[in-house]
């Protein structure tokens, strides 16, 4: 197993590779359902996670609803 | 096409209705600044909303064991409302918008496009140009913006489904600061224009609702009164009240005094 280097959410982290954007949810203990995920800059749609592959260098944001006004 | 509500006074009055879906209560309201979870859910239940306002944020991925707010507000009883708050510019609204609309709710989006920090007024510029695009992606959006007559024509124009106009700036409580450009707004305007942010206590809310609106939408006198339920129940009905009023068309207003007790039929001796 290898390690990508990539940056989530302005972080730089190693995560396990191969990965996908779905089992880098799964790693960060992240449930699909909750989040929206912007790869490189462009959403990734939810029935597309499991089929996106996440290369080393890339750029994530994980985002989900909080309280606002 | 309207359906005629009754709320508990009787009177009658027609739904809220923005891009296709109709809403009863004419107050919307938002979920940010409460102290818990708990007491925000309370707020919402004693002040009889439906639309809640809810902003997008990164997660912490240092805390993702803990509830999420969707875990509180079920998406089946509350009309999720998404905004893009902190957003300065048309391209950075855009985005957070796109990501909203990914979460799966539907295509309604609250749009900010903020000009200055200190006063949070909208980038009127910037702000026409995110309801252009995203009208043409296929957004409901409700547009955050300043009580100029002008500006919400053009955001009409530019197909935003309502606009929304401050009573005064974001979470300072100053309640209605400009009730003829707010009457303005309402008289010239075909959509629906929903008075947000600004509103401090019940009278803000009933004197909001007395000059013709839609709708209020509040998060701060709610999340900052001392006693955030009880200021929920008030200001549910509050918006009745200034609503019911409006409906009912308000006495004139006089320079002069006009008895409210016959002049004819006094006693000897009394001026007449």
């Amino acid at each position: 197993m290898s390690e990508l280097t990539v940056m989530i959410n302005g972080e730089q982290r190693r995560v396990p590779g191969p990965a996908t954007a779905q089992s880098l949810l799964e790693h960060l203990g992240l449930d699909p359902r909750g989040v929206v995920v912007e790869l490189n800059e462009e959403i990734v749609r939810r029935p597309q996670l499991g089929g996106t592959v996440i290369d080393d260098g890339d750029r994530l944001e994980v985002v989900h609803f909080v309280g606002g006004g | 096409m309207t359906s005629t509500i009754k709320p508990a006074t009787g009177h009658q009055d027609t739904a809220l209705a923005i891009g296709g879906h109709t809403f009863r209560s004419r107050l919307l309201v938002g979920t940010g600044k409460y102290q818990t979870n708990e007491e925000m859910m309370a707020t919402l239940d004693a002040c009889g909303a439906e639309v809640v306002t809810v902003a997008v944020r990164r997660v912490d991925l240092n805390r993702t064991n803990e509830e999420s707010l969707l875990h509180y507000l079920d998406p089946k009883r509350w009309f999720l409302l998404a905004n893009t708050a902190g957003c300065y510019s048309a391209d950075e609204a855009v985005r957070y918008s796109r990501l909203a609309r990914e979460a799966g709710f539907n295509d309604f989006i609250k749009l900010e496009v903020i000009g200055d920090q200190e006063t949070l007024l909208p980038d009127v510029e910037g702000l026409l140009e995110a309801t252009r695009v995203l009208v043409a992606e296929g957004f409901t959006v409700l547009a955050y913006t300043n009580d100029d007559v002008v500006t919400a024509l053009k955001l009409e124009d530019a197909g935003a489904a309502a606009v929304m106009p401050l009573a005064s700036p974001i979470g300072s409580g100053l309640g209605l600061l400009n009730p003829y450009g707010i009457r303005t707004i309402k008289r010239r305007l075909s959509v629906p224009v929903i008075v947000d942010a600004g509103v401090g206590t019940a009278s803000d809310a009933c004197l909001t609702m007395e000059q013709g609106v839609d709708g209020i939408l509040m998060n701060t006198a709610l999340a900052e009164a001392e006693r955030p339920v009880a200021m929920g129940h008030a200001m549910g009905l509050a918006v009745e009240a200034g609503r019911a009023a409006y409906l009912a068309g308000r006495m004139p207003r006089r320079e002069i005094a006009v008895p409210s007790s016959p002049v004819a039929g006094m006693l000897d001796g009394s001026k007449s």
